[in-house]
């Protein structure tokens, strides 16, 4: 494959979708773009099977939660394995409606990332085949990311500041 | 070097004696106290029962993390656990008399390590080794189990993060005093019965 480099990935981008990717950015030379639900799944369709992309490798999803705007971002990666990129995907959504089409349709190896992302965040991948908890326990009636809900654990009995002379 | 050599061949001959003094002295468990006459030897049933059982522990491994490392070198030549009458391990909690659970236990897992112990017979001893099956250690969060006396009952919680081999020895003889001591008539006690049903048991 010839080689790619992510000026050429923004302008395949730019020429398919205009508006509808926005955010373009490198940090530290990783691509990121941020896109909507609505073209989500058309956006990495094209990374994946596109002519000039050939992102085929689904590193990795996952979310972040940011309380202060309200919002709940789905990250996705991919990866070039010829051409030796990479590409981050984000789309933000409200975190009172956290509602995503799957991936799964794209990758078999999402169905597993969307699962814990829903587990740990309460994103719901609408059309995925099997959303339901796979690492906490299926008795757990929060998503323990998010971050109104305590990292602690409420029954921790040895932590009073007066057995560390606090 | 044939010089060297014979010196200290002559050396070695010269403290063979002592050498073989410190090697023989053999511990052997004392009789429990009892009436003593010439051919006969009278004692409680519980007190032989103890030092019977105290002496043939086999305990049930429950390692799920570094502390179940530690246990490794605990079973091997250098400490050999094996002196204690634990040689044989159980890996069917059915034969298995004392519970040993090194390591983190996640609230996934508590379930199934409840069901270890319902599935040990009567009488059942356990043990937490380390910081996580103590208390939760250095894992505060929300899906690790704060302490695995949350679920079930513990007879002996060795320190230590992970604590070294000779803690979890040292634990291993807390039990085996523990045993020792127990009254025949303690698991059919109110008391246990209170405290089993406290964990929501039987």
């Amino acid at each position: 494959m010839a080689e790619i480099t992510n000026s050429d990935v923004i302008q395949l981008l730019n020429e398919r979708f205009g508006n509808k990717v926005a955010g373009l950015n490198e940090p530290y030379g990783l691509l990121t773009i941020e896109t909507t639900k609505d073209v989500i799944i058309d956006v990495l369709r094209f990374l994946k099977e596109g002519a000039n992309t050939g992102f085929s490798f689904l590193t990795d999803i996952t979310a972040v939660h940011y309380p202060e705007r309200n919002h709940i971002a789905v990250v996705y990666h991919l990866h070039n394995m010829a051409a030796k990129i990479r590409i981050r995907v984000k789309v933000f959504l409200h975190e009172l409606t956290p509602n995503i089409p799957t991936a799964t349709v794209l990758w078999n190896g999402a169905n597993w990332m969307e699962r814990e992302t829903y587990d740990f965040f309460g994103v719901k991948f609408e059309g995925h085949p099997d959303l339901r908890r796979i690492l906490n326990m299926d008795e757990l009636n929060v998503h323990p990311m998010l971050k109104q809900y305590p990292l602690e654990d409420p029954n921790r009995v040895d932590k009073k500041d007066e057995y560390f002379g606090r | 070097m044939l010089p060297i050599y014979c010196r200290f061949v002559v050396h070695s001959i010269q403290n063979e004696p002592f050498l073989f003094y410190d090697m023989s002295d053999i511990n052997i468990v004392d009789a429990p106290p009892g009436i003593e006459g010439s051919g006969f030897f009278a004692t409680s049933l519980d007190k032989v029962i103890g030092l019977a059982r105290s002496h043939s522990l086999w305990p049930l491994p429950f390692a799920t993390s570094c502390c179940g490392i530690e246990f490794m070198a605990t079973m091997g030549s250098h400490y050999d656990f094996g002196r204690f009458g634990s040689e044989r391990l159980s890996f069917s909690p059915r034969q298995a008399d004392l519970l040993m659970v090194m390591g983190t236990i996640a609230k996934k897992m508590s379930p199934v390590l409840k069901q270890v112990y319902l599935q040990m017979a009567e009488p059942r001893w356990v043990m937490a080794v380390g910081a996580c099956a103590s208390s939760g250690g250095i894992f505060d969060t929300y899906s690790v189990l704060q302490g695995i006396d949350e679920i079930i009952p513990v007879d002996v919680y060795v320190p230590g993060c992970p604590p070294r081999p000779e803690a979890i020895l040292d634990g291993f003889g807390k039990i085996q005093e523990l045993v020792k001591n127990e009254s025949g008539r303690r698991r059919n006690s109110d008391q246990y019965k209170q405290m089993l049903a406290s964990y929501g048991i039987e």
